[in-house]
């Protein structure tokens, strides 16, 4: 109707223009994943070469492994920390050191990571930490739990009390109506909260390189290395690897939030 | 009104776990970065020495106190390097802030304008490369920006240029490189605030007889502050302590601060002047934070 008039002619190519901006330099990667010349100008024919060559580097698919077992665990404690966060901070009404602790919670959605690995690196020398997979998970848990939080906390905000009221006045003690009613309704925000902190946890460099020990470098931190010096055919298909593993994520990320919207008003944006 | 009471209990317990978990890996480390920004270089010289020893008592604590000096931040202030690089972050921020702002207007405008239907589709597309791995999106850049790239062989191609251009290791590499990965950051809130407005206000204007830019300058640029405000926020403070983007993309002549911190951290192995600069970081970063930490919790609490 009169909403498409509104679109004027510079609209569109701003919209065109910025999406292929986004888009444009991760096909051209995910292209060149697949060329069989190792010069990264020549184009030689669709290959798996390159995927060959990363299933054999043993170093590189330990650092993947070592990636996953931390995404998944820092992903799963975050979630549940993040979760009780988020319904601590939109039904707990006030409590003793509530600034303090939603201070606490949205400082690291911005803080730079280099003050936040140094911080954590040195309190895990401080308690004379063996430092490997424990101490990256844990770092990894304390920032993705922020942002597991504030997923959680706007689907809660959202969300009808007059429900969890109705199950109260039946009857169900607190914790009941969290369990049976409350939980349910908020369940779809909390797995996009533990996709994004999977992948958030999977992406991050800076604050693994610090918390890490030797000899067990994540998936990033061999690959920045790799990256330092140069282009490397090899480089592409992991990186196509894992934007195939992230995209499976979206998918089933968006699939949760659609159910999420069709119970209620809106889904969980980030 | 009764009932919410009665779930604020439980809801309070929920915070012990989280509580504590912050408080022990988020407040507590950061007296330990003060704790060693104001120690002597020496005393944290071998890294993987305890430099703070819980069982030595009282006695030790008290002369560890005694042992603090402010060395390391009058180093920070004396020397050149840290003073550029302080410079230089705050350039590159309020730089890269603005190209963001710049490009990243149009697009969330065009997206506020498209149908509702559409509305939807364009932010899942905006949403999407931001979970993509970051070091992927800047490793794709390298790629296209090296020597004999993708980049290069179309301007030859074009005969734009007669010759490659340097890319790598420039500053406009390195602002790509910041504006691709922040413009998620800029679009999103700006577009929130850009779709809540009422169009008649806009239609108004121009029945009124204002033209377009006047309609734009007058009535929706200053009704979507806060969405700027929100936006600029989300990118500068990041930005300033930025350390894998200019490494990869920038030259090496000129460092951002998060770079030196990394520098004097990684290689040099100091860590007390790695604190101080991060001490330092914070304290330029202060009140940005605590205005971004104000407008999240309106944003997150309005509901209430």
């Amino acid at each position: 109707m009169r909403k498409v008039s509104r679109l004027s002619r510079f609209n569109i190519a701003s919209l065109a223009l910025g999406l292929s901006f986004l888009y444009l330099p991760i096909l051209i990667l995910v292209l060149y994943s697949f060329n069989a010349s190792r010069l990264v100008t020549v184009w030689g024919g669709w290959s798996l070469r390159w995927y060959h060559e990363f299933f054999n580097d043993r170093a590189m698919i330990e650092a993947a492994w070592m990636s996953l077992r931390v995404a998944v665990s820092s992903a799963t404690i975050a979630t549940l920390l993040g979760t009780l966060a988020a319904v601590a901070l939109s039904r707990g009404e006030r409590f003793r050191g509530r600034t303090l602790f939603s201070g606490m919670l949205y400082a690291p959605l911005v803080m730079p990571e280099v003050i936040t690995g140094l911080s954590l690196l040195l309190l895990f020398v401080a308690l004379n930490a063996e430092r490997g997979f424990w101490t990256v998970t844990i770092a990894h848990t304390t920032l993705t739990m922020c942002f597991v939080a504030v997923v959680v906390q706007s689907r809660l905000g959202s969300l009808d009390r007059s429900l969890e009221e109705a199950a109260m006045d039946l009857g169900c003690d607190p914790v009941r109506a969290f369990v049976s009613v409350t939980l349910p309704l908020i369940a779809p925000a909390i797995v996009a909260g533990w996709m994004l902190a999977f992948t958030l946890s999977l992406d991050d460099l800076v604050i693994a390189s610090f918390t890490t020990g030797p000899g067990s470098a994540t998936l990033p931190i061999r690959i920045y290395s790799e990256v330092r010096l140069g282009v490397k055919p090899e480089i592409n298909a992991i990186c196509t690897l894992v934007i195939a593993l992230i995209a499976v994520v979206i998918v089933i990320a968006s699939l949760a939030s659609k159910l999420s919207s069709s119970q209620g008003e809106s889904a969980a944006p980030l | 009104m009764s009932t919410r009471r009665i779930f604020a209990r439980p809801a309070r317990f929920a915070s012990i776990a989280p509580y504590v978990w912050m408080v022990l890996f988020f407040l507590v480390p950061f007296a330990f970065v003060l704790k060693i920004s104001l120690s002597q270089t020496a005393i944290a010289q071998p890294p993987y020495e305890p430099v703070f020893d819980l069982t030595a008592g009282w006695d030790a604590l008290r002369s560890a106190f005694a042992a603090f000096s402010i060395d390391n931040f009058r180093l920070l202030v004396s020397d050149d390097i840290y003073v550029f690089a302080y410079v230089r972050s705050l350039t590159v921020a309020i730089t890269a802030t603005a190209l963001l702002l710049l490009i990243g207007y149009p697009i969330a405008y065009g997206m506020a304008r498209l149908p509702k239907r559409w509305q939807a589709v364009a932010m899942v597309l905006v949403i999407v490369p931001f979970w993509t791995s970051f070091l992927i999106r800047i490793y794709a850049w390298i790629n296209i920006l090296q020597h004999d790239g993708l980049l290069n062989q179309i301007l030859l191609t074009l005969h734009l240029v007669s010759q490659p251009v340097v890319w790598l290791s420039t500053d406009s590499a390195m602002y790509i490189g910041i504006v691709y990965s922040y413009l998620p950051f800029m679009i999103l809130p700006l577009y929130a605030t850009l779709a809540k407005m009422e169009p008649a206000l806009e239609e108004a204007a121009s029945d009124l007889g204002a033209p377009p830019w006047q309609v734009f300058w007058l009535v929706t640029f200053p009704l979507s502050l806060p969405g700027v405000g929100a936006g600029v926020l989300l990118c500068f403070i990041p930005i300033v302590g930025e350390f894998v983007i200019p490494d990869l993309l920038a030259g090496s002549n000129s460092l951002m601060i998060g770079q030196t911190l990394w520098l004097e951290f990684f290689t040099n192995k100091d860590w007390p002047v790695a604190s101080a600069a991060a001490i330092a970081l914070l304290v330029v970063l202060l009140v940005p934070l605590l205005l971004y930490e104000r407008l999240q919790k309106r944003q997150l609490e309005q509901g209430r």
